[in-house]
């Protein structure tokens, strides 16, 4: 061969791999054995990746602890139907740290009409009380899958107001095309890793109830009816878990024989109530707030924006890899809270006084002066 | 055991690697060789190890025998016996057989003075499991990477290995590795069914040659290989899937920790899609 066309091919060559190469991580990695040696029962990670994840799930400082004792809010405040038990102190703490993690940058006036606190005229204070009574719910009722670490406001808001992972339904996609039925599939979404899979299994799984597992229990499958097709939906959904925790498979599952509880590490039982509860959240929370969400907050089938395992979890196998902040708001978020004994109304002074100065902090978020300032995101 | 009158003109001196005279030896059929004596001793002891593992473990069920790699806190260092040593011992003997064998077939191709294309195909094979589990666990970092000795053990690992990458059809090298290996089985049976053809023609008909086998080509898809060339495809064919195959596990891990889908996102992200 002559020196150029060697040259040629060496460059060729080397271009490929450079290619190749480029889309690629690099050793040294990091992992977690899950399972008995020699099983691949593993968790592989990129440090380099994780160090910048952990950026992004550090836990924001939390509001100082109020002062003891004062007045409950309810008798002093008008129209507080979640908190209202709360003491005065504990209460605004709690507005507070709301703020910061919902809506740093725009302030009370998110939801709160500025020259009347008390009034519902925003859609975002309805909301933000359904959620209120969501977050009281999943703290009290969903231990076996939040534990006592719970959740707050910032598990799923991280300081923006409408979370950065949140799915409506997906519009015609069993739209009959050229090329036959697509049934759901290539639309390389982003919840499932960019597969070919079913790009919304969150309709049917974590709205309505449709059978997840579907695989058959035995070497031979007699009378298990269930088709490739349904393992693809199931699939998708197991992709999407995975991929919102930062897990692969065998964090959850032995592959060889997925559907035997007796051969899955525990973690599969937290998922399994994760799942049940985040159907029931989408289910009666989220789906309430139907008539109370404006056109533009809503998806294409006018549905409204709502809740799976990346809302929270965001790529950490625990949400804020398991940092605790809700021991800093039991009072408040761990539970329903009883309503406050009716109090004179004429003791009431109006809402609509700022916050009492010494509950703020240098964590106080701004209060927007603008008040044409328009909810982003 | 008889030799057949032509054979002893072959069996002839020289050609080794190792050990000059010393073992340039036959044994029945078989030639030894330095290297012959080196594969039976670390086949023989590897074996041995296996079946004291197996003597360990809790079954004597052939499916079911295993013997683990290490666990992954031990690192690249080395284990106790029980605790997956056994499995790196009887690794460093697989390695020993395996290149002592290859390097057999080696100094059979000098006597003979023939090329070294048998032992540098077997070469792949050996490749194949050196990356599997040398060059992979120790770019990882833990020879607990390794994969275990056992018949069905070894392939759940296979499998809980794919689903650490969530859906392994998408490692591209196991698209290519894939593809091979069924190309290769594809020429084989084409070629195998071919020469089969020509040397079985109807009864009283003389057996058919080269011409004839290039002719059935010729006319049904326009092209024939040719008799020396099919040769050169299938070994291509061949080591080309175990090659990809070695790369799709070796950058499982080492070069890519998340779901094989998502790799893709450079092809989805194209300018050209509209």
């Amino acid at each position: 061969m002559s020196q150029t066309g060697y040259r040629m091919k060496t460059l060729l060559a080397l271009a490929t791999s450079g290619i190749l190469l480029a889309g690629c991580e690099r050793p040294p990695v990091e992992d977690v054995q899950h399972g008995f040696r020699g099983t691949g029962m593993v968790q592989v990670y990129n440090p380099r990746i994780v160090a910048e994840q952990a950026a992004h799930n550090a836990v924001p400082a939390a509001q100082p602890a109020a002062a003891e004792g004062g007045p409950i809010a309810g008798t002093i405040y008008q129209n507080v139907k979640v908190l209202g038990g709360l003491s005065i102190g504990e209460f605004n703490r709690t507005m507070l740290a709301m703020t910061s993690w919902v809506a740093p940058k725009e302030g009370c006036a998110y939801c709160h009409n500025p020259a009347n606190l008390a009034e519902d005229s925003k859609y975002q204070k309805v909301v933000a009380r359904r959620m209120l009574e969501m977050t009281q719910h999943i703290n009290s009722t969903w231990k076996p899958h939040v534990q006592e670490t719970g959740v707050t406001c910032y598990t799923c808001h991280r300081g923006q107001p409408v979370p950065a992972n949140i799915w409506y339904t997906e519009a015609d996609n069993t739209a009959q095309g050229a090329m036959g039925n697509r049934a759901g599939q290539n639309r390389a979404a982003a919840a499932i890793n960019l597969s070919a899979l079913p790009g919304d299994p969150f309709t049917p799984f974590l709205l309505n109830a449709e059978p997840i597992r579907i695989e058959g229990t035995t070497a031979l499958p007699p009378g298990n009816r269930k088709s490739i097709k349904q393992g693809e939906w199931t699939y998708a959904l197991m992709t999407h878990m995975s991929q919102s925790l930062g897990v692969n498979c065998t964090y959850c599952h032995n592959s060889r024989q997925f559907a035997d509880w007796t051969q899955s590490p525990p973690q599969r039982a937290v998922a399994w109530h994760g799942i049940r509860m985040a159907r029931e959240l989408n289910k009666d929370y989220l789906q309430s707030l139907t008539d109370v969400f404006p056109k533009e907050r809503k998806g294409p089938l006018g549905d409204v924006a709502k809740l799976n395992c990346a809302t929270c979890h965001q790529g950490a196998y625990k949400p804020l890899y398991g940092a605790p902040m809700l021991k800093d708001y039991v009072t408040a978020l761990a539970a329903p809270i009883p309503a406050p004994e009716v109090a004179p109304p004429a003791a009431a002074p109006a809402e609509g006084v700022a916050p009492p100065a010494e509950t703020s902090s240098t964590q106080a978020p701004t209060v927007a002066t603008d008040k044409t300032a328009k909810p982003s995101g | 055991m008889a030799m057949l009158s032509f054979e002893r003109k072959y069996r002839v001196r020289g050609g080794t690697l190792l050990g000059g005279d010393l073992f340039d030896f036959w044994v029945g059929p078989f030639y030894v060789g330095f290297f012959g004596i080196t594969t039976a001793f670390f086949a023989a002891l590897g074996t041995a190890l296996i079946v004291y593992g197996a003597s360990l473990g809790p079954t004597w069920n052939i499916w079911q025998i295993s013997i683990a790699p290490p666990d992954l806190s031990y690192g690249l260092g080395i284990a106790p016996l029980k605790e997956g040593g056994l499995w790196q011992i009887i690794t460093v003997c697989a390695l020993g057989s395996f290149v002592s064998w290859a390097l057999r077939e080696v100094e059979i191709c000098r006597k003979l003075g023939m090329g070294l294309h048998v032992p540098f195909a077997f070469a792949f094979a050996i490749l194949a499991y050196f990356t599997l589990v040398i060059v992979r666990p120790v770019l990882m970092g833990a020879w607990g990477h390794g994969f275990p000795y056992g018949i069905t053990s070894h392939l759940d690992w296979v499998s809980n290995t794919g689903y650490q990458y969530l859906h392994f059809h998408y490692n591209p090298a196991h698209m290519l590795g894939v593809s091979f290996f069924f190309a290769t089985t594809l020429a084989l049976s084409l070629h195998g069914s071919l020469i089969l053809s020509a040397t079985n023609p109807r009864k009283g008909e003389p057996v058919k040659t080269a011409e004839h086998e290039n002719t059935f080509f010729r006319d049904i898809i326009g092209y024939s290989i040719g008799a020396l060339g099919i040769h050169r495809l299938g070994l291509f064919l061949a080591l080309s899937a175990v090659f990809w195959s070695a790369v799709c596990i070796v950058i499982s891990g080492p070069f890519w920790t998340h779901g094989w889908p998502e790799w893709w996102s450079w092809w989805l992200n194209l300018p050209v899609w509209g």
